[in-house]
């Protein structure tokens, strides 16, 4: 049959299911395949702590909500148009995040009386013939059977069997989208290339779920979403914790330093430590530490030797650093320490994401301990901002700490990324000669950074350690004034950083005006889009989001004094805001939300209307 | 004299001292430590630049500032997570781990069995004293149950460490216990503990004159010294006692001390060391008993426990590099950012 066809400017869809369904993988695909498309997009993967809780029960539900468009897409979006739920469990968790009259395709195995219970439905009344969802378009396709029937003659399992529905609703929804489906298809191929049963019953599905389409009148609409407009140039979709490791191997490679990373697997800073496991003909080494002290331990002992040492970890990892990062500061080594945050405080919500750490990363050690704090805006930015995190590390001889969290950690989104040749420099160099009658370990240069000599150096042999190191000697001392002096020391270069950043500038908006919004971190597209919308609106407001923290740009303060009002939307309950407020005595109000989830943009331009 | 000759003159111990006054309390033990290590390094052959003896707290932990080489004081319990990382990317460094009986067994307890375990090419040099020193007195995880101290006035109700047989369960590599009053001896276990390619692990009894005067008395002074010690040697029987008149015999597992002098038992009958035998140093690592009024307990041994020689952590480390190199190629940093799948906007 022939179906209409309809343009549209965005989707968002969200799929949902068990666990074991296979939803992130689904998503996974048909982002992949609208990123090829030249769609920009954005999503949020929302998976529960367990492995697999159990099946058909809310705590296990699985999600990945994709937002696509023929327009700049800046976040994954507050409402689906489409869920997708492949059991009642999935609907019931989700339904709160459909539009009114949206789509929900469902599964109709998923709400056998079993299922429903599961789910919580009272009195097994299924939500699909209770006249419940009367005002949203239903699309029920029983994709078990169909899935079941496609592939009886296989010969496979019925395991094997189930586990291929997910193929089903992906092939649907590329008729329903007009997708091609050669990158599943390939990635298929190579996923399967050893099991070629398995290859064949997950192709025939695919192609199943796409004839359904075609054939059935189960949904009598195409959509079309047309290629957006970005900048010229080549892309690929990446995620935070995959381009955080990468920016690692660049930085590597632009200093000349072997990377090592000392690490404990933690969620959701895992992915790093896989991802640059992969990589060891860049030199790269990882080490799975025995907990998160040996970790970062390990990673000073790199450092100690010359080479670029790297630890990854969560919140509550990064509080058991915290000794260890306050020798690093006194040893003036470079150190990159990784926060992807989660949900606190204490193991919290591992899955979740929240932006609550920034007050550990910024004050968190005993004494008076400074350390450069620098903020990813989104999964792409963490790349160029690892990067720069390293880029300090090295030439100001300091720990950095990196912070990222869970939504941009294994969200995605297209990028322009860069040629090798591209990058800024990262220089190094180590010390081979005295600086003075015998080496001076602290003797700094113009940065106020010390001499990196490493074991090796002939005549430069010296100790280093926790203790409170005189002036350019680096002996002990105890000596009142030189304690004080060499606190100062440390503070001022960590404030001298910011002569290598640049001016913090406004994102979207005017230098002056009635409100400005101001960002840290993964609240950037959600920004974004609010701000955008409110000022189609006629609303005086504006954007700016803050990368270095610590220190801030140097013309932050007087940029804030430009506004009547800054707004400071974040995911904690106001840190960022009380920073900003001591270091500037601007009066800033904070938008917070503490719901382990991100921003909706509508919450934002909420706000800014009220303030407006 | 001119000379053409541009090798670097032999390393003796005064090229190890540094400018750092010694600030351990007159009498404390690791003065002989001290004085033993900066013997036996410039024999090893190792440029001093090449040496790195890192740290963590407690009063042995102040050893690297009176070492003339690369050096590091670190954070308590942690040098040997730090020699780790270091072991891990620069292998061709001599690394020394100086620690304690609080800082490897308490709050490093956990780095301490995994270095142990990972087997990095290093030499950890444990100070055992049985007490805390730096922090004026406390009972150590080596302490004696009863032990009275400032934090147990009325006896320590912790039951302590063997470190030895923690050592063998932790699957160390080259395990080894000496004393600060025996200089030749240890000076022996420190050449034995370099040559070990692998983990050394060399547990040292050092007295702290200030808090635990005189704890492993009996092993070290003369007067007791041959009767409750026994000095393990490769190949060698087990004998001991005042004029050598003692033995060692294993009934089963059970080893019994025999006379030699009452005719019923000769040197051809006892327990000859062998390092490798990780069975019977299991049995040698429990000759742990406290010598108490009375016979019949083992006597204390000191020498190599037992040496293997199985795989360096960062040799395997390394190894996995070049090979990935080998079949991937050098890494190509454009190739990495490109990823897979690219689209292009025109």
């Amino acid at each position: 049959m022939t179906s209409n066809n309809q343009v549209l400017e965005r989707v968002i869809i969200k799929f949902a299911g068990d666990s074991g369904d296979g939803m992130q993988l689904t998503g996974t695909q048909f982002t992949n395949t609208a990123a090829l498309f030249g769609n920009d997009l954005s999503t949020f993967p929302d998976f529960p702590a367990e492995i697999r809780a159990p099946q058909g029960t809310i705590p296990g539900v699985s999600g990945f909500q994709l937002h696509f468009g023929s327009v700049n897409i800046f976040s994954p979006g507050d409402f689906c148009d489409v869920l997708v739920a492949m059991n009642a469990a999935a609907l019931k968790a989700n339904l709160r995040h459909l539009k009114k009259g949206g789509t929900i395709i469902v599964n109709t195995d998923g709400f056998d009386p079993k299922n429903l219970r599961l789910a919580n439905y009272a009195d097994n009344i299924s939500p699909l013939t209770d006249g419940s969802l009367d005002s949203y378009r239903l699309i029920t396709i029983d994709v078990t059977k169909i899935t079941k029937a496609t592939l009886a003659e296989s010969g496979l399992g019925t395991k094997e069997i189930d586990r291929a529905k997910n193929m089903f609703v992906l092939g649907f929804l590329y008729w329903m989208y007009n997708r091609e489906m050669s990158f599943t298809v390939k990635f298929l191929e190579d996923k399967f290339s050893k099991k070629p049963e398995i290859l064949a019953a997950n192709l025939k599905v695919l192609h199943a779920g796409y004839n359904f389409g075609e054939t059935s009148e189960t949904a009598p609409t195409r959509f079309t979403i047309n290629p957006a407009p970005m900048p010229t140039g080549t892309y690929r979709n990446i995620m935070g914790n995959q381009a955080t490791a990468i920016g690692l191997i660049a930085a590597s490679k632009k200093s000349g330093l072997d990377l090592f990373l000392g690490s404990y697997p933690i969620t959701p800073a895992s992915d790093i430590l896989h991802e640059l496991a992969r990589h060891k003909n860049f030199g790269v080494k990882t080490f799975q530490a025995e907990d998160e002290i040996a970790a970062i331990c390990s990673a000073i002992g790199a450092s100690f030797g010359g080479k670029l040492g790297i630890t990854t970890s969560s919140g509550l990892g990064i509080a058991l650093k915290t000794e260890a990062m306050g020798l690093a500061l006194m040893l003036e080594l470079p150190l990159l320490i990784i926060n992807v945050q989660r949900g606190g405080p204490s193991t919290g919500l591992p899955t979740k994401t929240e932006q609550s750490d920034l007050f550990q990363a910024v004050y968190g050690r005993n004494g008076e301990s400074p350390i450069p704090v620098i903020a990813a805006k989104s999964a792409a930015d963490c790349f160029e901002t690892v990067y720069e995190a390293c880029r300090i590390a090295l030439e100001y001889m300091t720990p950095v700490i990196f912070l990222s969290d869970g939504y941009i950690a294994n969200g995605s989104e297209p990028w322009r990324f860069p040629n090798a040749d591209q990058l800024k420099p990262i220089k190094v160099e180590f010390t081979t000669e005295l600086n003075g009658d015998k080496f001076l370990p602290y003797k700094r240069n113009e940065n106020l950074s010390r001499p990196w000599a490493i074991p090796g150096t002939k005549g430069l042999e010296h100790r280093i350690g926790g203790l409170e190191k005189q002036h350019e000697t680096g002996n002990i001392s105890y000596d009142p004034e030189n304690h004080e002096f060499m606190v100062k020391m440390r503070a001022a270069k960590v404030e001298k950083v910011a002569d290598s950043i640049p001016d913090q500038t406004i994102d979207n908006g005017t230098e002056k005006g009635k409100i400005l919004v101001l960002g840290w971190g993964s609240t950037y597209g959600a920004i974004k889009g609010a701000v955008i919308e409110a000022r189609a609106k006629g609303i005086d407001v504006s954007h700016a989001q803050i990368r270095h923290i610590v220190p801030f740009p140097k013309n932050l303060g007087d940029l804030l004094k430009n506004y009547e009002t800054v707004l400071i939307p974040e995911m904690n309950t106001g840190q960022l805001k009380s920073i900003i407020r001591d270091k500037f005595l601007v009066p800033a109000i904070g938008l917070n939300k503490i719901k382990g989830m991100p921003f909706a943009t509508s919450e934002i331009l909420a706000k800014i209307e009220e303030l407006a | 004299m001119e000379t053409t000759n541009t090798t670097t003159p032999a390393m003796t111990s005064k090229d190890l001292v540094t400018d750092q006054e010694v600030r351990w309390c007159p009498g404390c033990g690791d003065y002989s430590i001290l004085k033993q290590v900066q013997t036996v390094v410039p024999e090893l052959g190792i440029p001093r630049e090449n040496i790195v003896f890192i740290s963590g707290i407690g009063c042995s932990s102040r050893f690297p500032y009176y070492m003339e080489t690369f050096g590091m004081h670190s954070i308590h319990g942690r040098a040997t997570a730090i020699a780790s990382g270091l072991k891990a990317t620069r292998p061709e460094l001599s690394v020394w781990i100086i620690s304690g009986d609080g800082d490897s067994l308490s709050i490093g307890g956990n780095h301490f069995i995994h270095l142990l375990r990972r087997n990095f090419n290093v030499n950890l040099l444990l100070f055992n004293n049985e007490i805390y020193g730096l922090t004026k007195g406390q009972y150590s995880p080596t302490s004696e149950e009863g032990k009275i101290t400032k934090s147990t006035p009325m006896g320590s109700v912790d039951h302590p460490f063997n470190p030895i047989a923690l050592a063998l369960g932790a699957e160390g590599s080259f395990i080894a216990r000496s004393m600060d009053r025996d200089p030749v001896h240890l000076k022996e276990m420190l050449r034995r503990s370099n040559a070990h390619i692998g983990t050394s692990l060399l547990e040292i009894y050092q007295n702290c004159n200030v808090f635990n005067d005189g704890t492993f008395e009996i092993f070290t002074e003369k007067s007791s010294k041959k009767e409750e010690t026994i000095f393990l040697e490769n190949n060698k029987p087990l004998v001991f006692g005042q004029n050598s008149d003692k033995g060692i015999m294993l009934d089963g597992f059970k080893p019994i001390i025999v006379s030699l002098e009452d005719g019923k038992h000769s040197v051809n009958d006892l327990w000859v060391h062998n390092e490798s035998d990780l069975t019977k140093a299991g049995i040698l690592s429990r000759f742990f008993e406290r010598p108490v009024d009375g016979t019949g307990h083992l006597p204390r041994p000191f020498g190599v426990f037992y040496e293997n020689n199985r795989a360096c952590y960062e040799t395997g480390l390394n190894a996995q590099i070049e090979f990935a190199k080998q079949k991937k190629g050098e890494g190509n940093l454009d190739a990495l950012l490109k990823g897979g799948e690219t689209w292009e906007i025109k």
